[in-house]
């Protein structure tokens, strides 16, 4: 497993938001969390990413416990997290962005040759480098975080509500995008609250309930799951 | 027309040495929303780094410079480490009221016979004074010194900002920390250089006060504080250029006060400007209120 999270407990003071929480991702794979608002899925990125510190459980990144590890430690290691409310710079230009993004990585060949596969993965974003990333509708922030976090060359990446506040049109996008950096070779640990978009996309997913996995399987047999199609999908009960 | 002019002259000079420490105020400021109220004497060991360069080593201007820059920087570095980072995620109170404390410590630690002394120190001249008289408007060298050097830092200055990766996580993080960490910023490493650097300019400008103004002592970091970080504040806070500006501002206020009211003014009118601004824009000239988009 590239991404192995074993009985975490996190809390946000003395509230505990998960409870022993543990799931894989592997080499590879896009695995999605779903679940309601405040079931904890944010809060299991957060952990992993290095901005919350589980009390107990650990987290292995290919063997290497990430727990108590500083966040720009957790990027170097190959974990970008896109967060949520995309966390774009809005002072700075797209281009600024995109070199934020590359801020690990030292050869400047090879840091222009992934901001130019950026902007050519999203011809929108060269249109506007030099713009300040602030004036982007909701879409295109979204794709420059997510081109953001690509220029970081990471193993893993983590996104957090990709889908938040964007037309259906370009959530289409977005997933489909999603499912193209899978392609390339880049392991995508997902959380959404578009359920159906993301057992869609996913290979397999966790569902999410209070701070504690509820449900886990193969995401395609997820959809067809009773439960999850009566309390995510918005299926009537017959 | 040429009293007025030789004024403007005046007020320049004071003008470019606030704007030296009214940078350090501004960027700390912009990075970690405090205010360092311990820079104004980072600014004084600035000073008196310059004073014992000059007089007991005879060391060159050069020389002078850069070991109040690598002195202050130490100091600030030093500074943030020990008193302002364990209370990073205290509330914000619990910085401003340390930064306080740490100023009136260094006011009178330095001020001990065993450290720079409780007295007034005349500050060598570094280099002979030389006026140019330009049909009747004086300039000295001691002025064109304070231009050219204050413009350098400036320049320096911006050029480190936004024109490389250092500025740029700098800007990342001032805009929001916790993504700059997501980026892979050092944000603690970012913090501390950016003490290191507003101090680096400070003891640039402590030395071009004590060449301008030629008496030190360890409390004459306080008043030239206040009026900085009243120039960060009406040029906007946080804003590089706006520091500059507010810096030149209450350098020409305070020198035309003096010049046509009185000069026991001076150091009044810098507390009118920053009561008129908190009152209509607390911004600042150049500041922007930030918007939260969700």
């Amino acid at each position: 497993m590239l991404l192995c999270i074993e009985n975490i407990n996190v809390y946000y003071g003395n509230i505990q938001a998960l409870h022993d929480v543990s799931l894989t991702v592997a080499k590879g794979e896009i695995v999605s969390l779903i679940g309601a608002n405040g079931a904890g899925k944010s809060t299991i990125l957060k952990a992993v990413s290095g901005i919350l510190t589980p009390r107990s459980g650990r987290i292995l990144l290919a063997d290497k416990d990430l727990v108590g590890v500083s966040p720009h430690r957790i990027v170097r290691m190959g974990v970008s997290l896109v967060p949520e409310g995309r966390g774009i710079f809005a002072n700075m230009t797209v281009r600024d962005n995109l070199e934020m993004g590359a801020f690990t990585r030292n050869s400047r060949e090879e840091i222009e040759k992934s901001v130019a596969e950026v902007f050519s993965l999203f011809p929108q974003l060269r249109e506007r480098a030099s713009q300040s990333a602030g004036t982007l509708s909701g879409g295109e922030q979204q794709m420059l975080a997510i081109g953001r976090a690509m220029v970081a060359k990471p193993d893993v990446v983590l996104l957090d509500e990709p889908s938040m506040g964007l037309s259906p049109l370009l959530v289409r996008d977005i997933f489909l995008l999603i499912r193209e950096i899978n392609r390339a070779g880049t392991t995508i640990l997902l959380v959404e609250q578009n359920a159906f978009m993301a057992l869609s996309v996913a290979h397999r997913a966790y569902v999410l309930e209070t701070g504690a996995i509820a449900l886990t399987g193969i995401a395609s047999e997820l959809r067809q799951n009773a439960k999850v199609r009566a309390a995510y999908l918005g299926d009537v009960a017959e | 027309m040429d009293y007025f002019v030789q004024q403007v002259i005046n007020g320049l000079q004071l003008g470019f040495v606030y704007a030296l420490i009214a940078l350090g105020y501004t960027m700390v400021y912009g990075i970690v929303r405090l205010i360092n109220f311990a820079h104004g004497d980072v600014f004084m060991v600035g000073a008196f780094i310059g004073l014992y360069t000059i007089e007991r080593f005879q060391w060159p201007l050069a020389a002078v410079f850069v070991s109040a820059v690598v002195g202050c920087t130490v100091l600030a570095v030093l500074i943030e480490q020990l008193a302002y980072r364990p209370l990073r995620h205290a509330p914000k109170i619990a910085s401003l009221i340390t930064a306080i404390g740490v100023s009136l410590f260094l006011e009178y630690f330095t001020s001990l016979r065993q450290v720079f002394g409780p007295h007034f120190y005349s500050f060598p001249r570094p280099f002979p004074v030389v006026s140019w008289n330009w049909h009747g408007i004086l300039v000295t060298n001691i002025q064109a010194v304070i231009f050219l050097v204050t413009t350098l830092c400036v320049l320096l200055l911006q050029f480190i900002v936004f024109r490389t990766k250092m500025g740029r996580a700098m800007r990342a993080v001032s805009f929001d920390y916790v993504t700059a960490g997501l980026m892979g910023v050092n944000v603690n490493m970012v913090i501390s250089f950016t003490f290191g650097l507003g101090a680096a300019l400070a003891g640039v400008g402590g030395v071009l006060y004590g060449i301008a103004y030629p008496q030190v002592n360890t409390f004459m970091g306080f008043m030239p504080g206040l009026k900085a970080f009243t120039a960060a504040v009406l040029g906007g806070i946080g804003n590089i250029p706006g520091a500059v500006l507010g810096a030149l501002i209450m350098g020409q206020s305070e020198t035309m006060v003096s010049a046509y009211l009185s000069s026991t003014y001076r150091d009044g009118i810098a507390f009118v400007i920053l009561i008129l601004v908190l009152l209509w824009k607390p911004t600042g000239i150049l500041g922007t209120s930030r918007t939260e988009k969700v």
